[in-house]
């Protein structure tokens, strides 16, 4: 399932069958879903619920990055905002539906200005001010302590399984269950945005802006709409985030995780949803094996810390030198490879 | 008024170090058209060596010395071996290769010197100054500073303006396939780009590292400030690159001095998207892109 | 001293040159003639290395080339002037011709001594040569593939975009330097006459192949030739 396997169409900007089809994807997915968190432990319960907010912004980011050939290296920052938007709305007494939501909100409206800027700059000054966004943004907490809880941050309450599921589901399910909800809304409107009429301005915009702006494409409102949409996501995964751990401080949001995010969609494969599936996988599964790798060969806690991200750099920079398209690129050669070998021989 | 002056002296030292940074962004980006986000990452990797240097021989200046000679080396291997495949790339995948280089080096110096930040020798006193009765906050360490990096500003333009070697880089980043024609081995010149580069960021971070501590983070802040001033000046300019530096340095100091320190990252960011939406390629853009 | 043996180059599914076979003496001026997008600049753009053909070989001064870096045949005295001149702006007039001595610096001439080929570049040594008019950077660009006193040298389309009474002394000149230095002079143009007028030999190139080797005369006499491929 590849995201990019849109054909030109004509059409409005969401046809009912790109509609009809990512509903029914949605719905599959979330029948399996629960299903497979029957089975798990209460620790593989955490790790998918970690995967599923990871998806949420790891989707948004390489949506943006590939669609849109903007980079971002601010997501971290985002899911920040979204993240202290839930810890603070639930401490006001809020739900954690609604919290959640206007952590989306909360980021998509900070995504506006961000974006309208984005749209504005080309390559490294892009990178460099959204670098610069990543490392300012969780500093303010130390601005405003009483309110944000300076560096210890804030802390809610894990959020109550309803009374009508009865003892049957743990918090870690329910828990999980939030995250891959939340997943799956990011899917949902990522799959129609990417299969529309919009998604495919971006990509003609992303392809030769001079000539889509002669096309009559207003090129920095798109390239802003899909900044606004990949930071929403990103704040709904930071709410997500919130309402598993339960915690929000600036050291969860350092600059490393905005560059885990990069390496996650790098990994995945550039613009693809499926390859965001991937990476949020490696990104959950790749800390706690190089921590039984550390543990293993007797490393000390310097190495089990840095270890991941050792790795992670040296993902990054082996798959642009060597694999550019990451996984999902991979597995789509791999395809086009066999279908062609079935036609020929 | 004593804490005006005390800001705008500081200012004056913190940009020199911003200036040095922003260069060594400068010198690459002519070169080889990448901004390189591991410089921060490659010049703490050679403050490292210089610390190890400096306790095992005691001395400062052979501890010195070795920061800028794995700062030639670092640079020089890392042009040939991560960034020469992607060179003519899309400009996405040397981006990514420099943020994955800045990971992995981070990572690097947390699992051999461990995250705990650990002091680092300043060449002079750093008791500020007495000037008629007062005393300043600005020291002969800072003086140290201040001039290391004129020295080194002035080395390096007269090192392109006036050598053959100079000419020939010069024209490499210019126009690679023009200088090819005339002879010029352009891989060695990006390579000898680096290097210097990485030899110019070295110098900044032995210089700093008495006031930021030594730690695999530390010098984050200043490779964004360095970019930032990089980006005031212009990407293409090493004299707007000095500029941008020393402003930025005084805007920093005054904001985290009159405002609060946890306000000076997102001041930078301010700064840079006020500069780049006015200018989106910087105060004193050089050349409008390459001629065949 | 430079012979191309059925040199073929691709551009992807494109084939620019397609066994292209030629000898250029020393001494002597071989114009390279054809329409738009016959393979002349890929011609010269493969003889310097910039571009790796798919087959055939490329020989200098009795050496193979064809797999030799660019920066190592021009060291080896091959110049090449290319299409638009190659003149690098942001440098000074002086800074470019220097530029083009330095890799040979014991054997170089000095600037001094092309200044004395073409004086009107000494009043602007000191400017940046993106100052100049298009005759003068054509004056540079050459000048500056001769300071290296090379053996051979490959033009790109000089007379392109110069005012045409221009293009006759930049001629003269190609010639003059080529009787008086014993340069084999690979020649690329559109404007046939004028090529034609200081060439020893004419090949005329379409869609990548020779269609003709002949001395000028024989070329010019041919009508047929001339409509079909010459455009005149």
């Amino acid at each position: 399932m590849s995201s990019l396997a849109a054909v030109a169409r004509p059409g409005g900007a969401v046809r009912g069958s790109t509609l009809v089809r990512s509903l029914g994807l949605v719905i599959g997915l979330a029948v399996v879903l629960v299903l497979v968190t029957d089975a798990l432990g209460s620790y593989q319960q955490l790790q998918l619920a970690q995967g599923a907010y990871y998806f949420a912004a790891l989707a948004g980011l390489t949506v943006l990055i590939g669609l849109s050939g903007k980079i971002s290296l601010g997501h971290g920052a985002f899911m920040a905002v979204g993240a202290y938007t839930v810890m603070l709305l639930v401490g006001q007494g809020w739900a954690l539906l609604p919290a959640v939501a206007a952590a989306a909100i909360v980021s998509a409206a900070i995504g506006i200005p961000v974006g309208i800027a984005a749209s504005r700059l080309e390559g490294p000054y892009l990178a460099g001010a959204t670098l610069a966004f990543a490392v300012g943004l969780p500093a303010l907490a130390d601005r405003f302590p009483s309110l944000l809880g300076g560096a210890n941050g804030l802390t809610i309450n894990p959020p109550a399984v309803p009374s009508f599921l009865g003892a049957n589901v743990s918090l870690e399910q329910w828990q999980a269950w939030i995250g891959c909800a939340g997943a799956l809304v990011a899917l949902f409107g990522l799959y129609n945005l990417v299969h529309s009429g919009v998604g495919r301005s971006l990509r003609a915009t992303r392809d030769d802006e001079i000539a889509a702006a002669l096309c009559g494409l207003d090129v920095a409102r798109q390239q802003t709409l899909a900044f606004v949409v990949s930071a929403s996501c990103a704040g709904l995964a930071g709410g997500l985030y919130a309402a598993v751990l339960n915690l929000a401080s600036p050291g969860a949001f350092p600059l490393t995780l905005s560059l885990s995010l990069l390496t996650g969609v790098v990994v995945g494969g550039l613009g693809s949803l499926a390859g965001a599936a991937w990476g949020a996988a490696i990104l959950v599964l790749l800390p706690s094996w190089t921590n039984s790798l550390a543990h293993s060969l007797s490393l000390g806690t310097n190495a089990q810390g840095n270890l991941p991200f050792a790795i992670y750099g040296l993902v990054l920079i082996g798959l642009m030198l060597a694999w550019p398209s990451g996984i999902q690129g991979g597995l789509g050669a791999l395809m086009r490879y066999m279908s062609n070998k079935r036609r020929r021989g | 008024m004593t804490k005006f002056i005390d800001l705008t002296l500081s200012g004056v030292s913190s940009g020199a170090i911003y200036a040095a940074v922003a260069l060594a962004l400068v010198l690459i980006w002519r070169a080889t058209r990448i901004v390189n986000f591991a410089q921060g990452a490659m010049l703490m990797i050679t403050t490292y060596i210089g610390s190890e240097l400096i306790t095992s021989t005691g001395s400062y200046v052979i501890g010195f010395l070795a920061a800028l000679a794995g700062g030639l080396v670092l640079g020089a291997v890392v042009e040939r071996a991560l960034m020469r495949p992607v060179e003519n790339k899309p400009e996405l995948n040397a981006v990514i290769v420099t943020l994955g280089l800045y990971t992995f080096l981070v990572a690097l110096a947390g699992i051999i010197w461990g995250d705990t930040p650990r002091p680092f020798p300043a060449a002079f006193s750093i008791l500020g100054y007495d000037v008629g009765g007062t005393h300043v906050l600005f020291a002969p360490n800072d003086t140290f500073i201040v001039l290391v990096v004129v020295a080194l500003a002035i080395g390096l333009g007269a090192l392109f303006r006036f050598t053959d070697f100079g000419l020939r880089l010069r024209a490499a980043a210019f126009n690679s396939e023009v200088a090819e024609l005339l002879g010029v081995r352009v891989g060695r010149m990006f390579t000898a780009g680096w290097g210097l580069a990485a030899l110019t960021g070295a110098i900044a971070g032995v210089l700093v590292a008495p006031s930021v501590f030594l730690s695999p983070n530390s010098f984050d802040p200043i490779l964004i400030s360095g970019f930032v001033a990089a980006v005031l000046g212009g990407l293409d300019s090493p004299p707007g690159a000095l500029v941008g530096a020393a402003v930025l340095g005084l805007v920093l100091s005054y904001v985290g001095g009159y405002e609060g320190t946890e306000l000076v990252p997102m001041a930078a960011l301010v700064v840079l998207v006020i500069v780049l939406l006015i200018r989106p390629t910087g105060l004193f853009p050089v050349s409008k892109g390459r001629r065949v | 001293m430079l012979r191309l043996e059925r040199l073929t180059t691709d551009y992807g599914a494109v084939r620019a040159l397609n066994e292209v076979s030629l000898e250029v003496q020393p001494g002597s001026v071989t114009a390279v003639l054809g329409a738009n997008g016959a393979g002349k600049t890929t011609l010269l753009r493969t003889v310097s290395g910039l571009v790796r053909p798919t087959a055939g070989q490329v020989s200098f001064d009795e050496v193979d080339i064809t797999r030799t870096p660019v920066a190592e045949i021009v060291r080896r005295g091959l110049a090449h002037v290319p299409e638009g001149r190659g003149v690098i702006g942001e440098l000074t007039v002086e800074e470019n011709l220097r530029l083009g001595g330095l890799h040979n610096k014991s054997g170089a001439a000095k600037p001094k001594e092309i200044y004395g080929m073409f004086p009107a570049l000494e009043e602007r040594r000191s400017q940046p040569a993106s100052r100049l008019s298009g005759g003068e950077r054509q004056m540079l660009s050459i000048g500056r593939a001769l300071i290296a006193r090379p053996k051979a040298l490959l033009l790109d389309e000089p007379s392109l975009g110069l005012a045409p009474r221009i293009v006759g002394p930049i001629m003269g000149f190609v010639r003059h330097a080529v009787d008086t230095l014993g340069l084999a002079v690979l020649l690329v143009e559109q404007n046939a006459t004028s090529a034609l007028s200081v060439a020893d030999r004419g090949v005329v190139l379409n869609l990548g192949r020779v269609v003709a080797d002949q001395p000028p005369k024989a070329l010019l006499e041919d009508e047929q030739l001339r409509h079909h491929y010459l455009g005149f």
